[in-house]
């Protein structure tokens, strides 16, 4: 099915009241029934062309889209890359904030006519934790943790990053987890994907993962030589079929 | 991997960025994936300027032969440096 949407970049409410920036992908046209809306949660090199590709791909199949820039108040209007040096050098983005921001999208998403109401995270790298952080925070109807490393293990000493393990936060789930991991990957490394599959299987949560042999970090990231094609196209599907069941 | 390990060191001197010559105040120096380098990781060095804004940055992506090899002619430079030159008097550098 080939969906016209409309793609731009806008300004939304996030935390605090803050107005950040945000890239929105949505629907456009008679037809196209309303379906939930997707927070695209950038990874850690930022809000990049990648991460605007990943919203629109999701417009693309019918779902609103709308990924914030969650580094709009160190480097606004900075290159992608030079923002992701400032929020790096600034300690990353603090979880509170990243909570209100997507909380902010989410709202944004549910008040579009194209959207049925619902809403999903999806989130890559540093992304993935975040998403599982917000799973746990916000009224969110689904959520997806692309390879999101220091969900259970602590950063490394010196680490200047202002993350915090999120096991004590897993009780707090309230909606259905897709995880998706690259069996080669450091962090995180199997040993803690597997650690927080017993975690979630421990507290009744509903989740399923994946890991892909032969896929590390990164692996959906069509711009860089860590792209795996056979992972990626298969997680893909496993995107689908998931917001399939709990957005539509 | 995105690895979370950054050193950060104060640092003083000159840098040409996109806009042209600046004071660079910070070194962040980090392993990571390359935004440019077509390597899976590379070792990363920003030198930065925070007070003149994000895009006031020199950016280097090294693959590790590299960055050893630089660490290496770096610490040589210096041990050929006679006492003293490098850590003489300043002059107030603008920005």
């Amino acid at each position: 099915m080939d969906v016209a949407m409309r793609a731009e970049t806008v300004t939304l409410t996030g935390h605090g009241g803050d107005r950040i920036e945000g890239y929105l992908a949505q629907p456009v046209g008679d037809g196209q029934p309303p379906a939930g809306g997707v927070v695209v949660i950038h990874h850690m090199p930022g809000y990049d062309d990648w991460s605007k590709e990943v919203t629109r791909r999701f417009a693309f199949h019918g779902y609103p889209a709308l990924c914030p820039n969650l580094y709009s108040r160190e480097a606004p209007g900075a290159s992608p890359d030079d923002a992701a040096a400032t929020a790096r050098a600034a300690g990353g983005v603090p979880d509170e904030r990243l909570v209100g921001d997507v909380a902010g999208a989410m709202e944004t998403l549910k008040a579009l006519e194209v959207c049925n109401g619902k809403a999903a995270t999806i989130g890559y790298c540093s992304g993935g934790r975040q998403s599982l952080l917000a799973a746990c925070s916000l009224p969110l109807d689904a959520a997806v943790d692309c390879y999101g490393a220091f969900v259970l293990n602590t950063p490394p000493e010196g680490a200047p990053l202002s993350v915090r393990p999120l096991g004590d936060r897993v009780k707090d789930l309230h909606c259905p987890l897709l995880g998706l991991f690259g069996a080669d990957d450091q962090f995180p490394a199997p040993d803690e994907v597997a650690q927080l599959e017993k975690l979630l299987a421990g507290a009744g949560k509903d989740f399923e993962f994946h890991s892909y042999e032969g896929a590390g970090h990164a692996f959906f990231c069509t711009d860089r030589p860590a792209y795996r094609p056979e992972a990626a196209v298969d997680g893909w599907n496993k995107i689908w079929d998931f917001f399939g069941r709990h957005l539509s | 991997m995105c690895t979370y390990q950054t050193e950060q060191l104060p640092v003083r001197g000159s840098g040409k960025g996109a806009s042209g010559w600046f004071a660079v105040r910070e070194a962040t120096v980090y392993v990571d994936h390359p935004v440019h380098a077509p390597d899976l990781h590379t070792l990363n060095i920003d030198l930065r300027n925070p007070e003149l804004g994000p895009s006031a940055r020199v950016a280097l992506e090294l693959d590790g032969a590299s960055a050893r090899a630089l660490a290496e002619a770096i610490s040589r430079a210096l041990g050929r440096t006679p006492d003293g030159l490098l850590e003489g008097a300043t002059s107030s550098q603008g920005e």
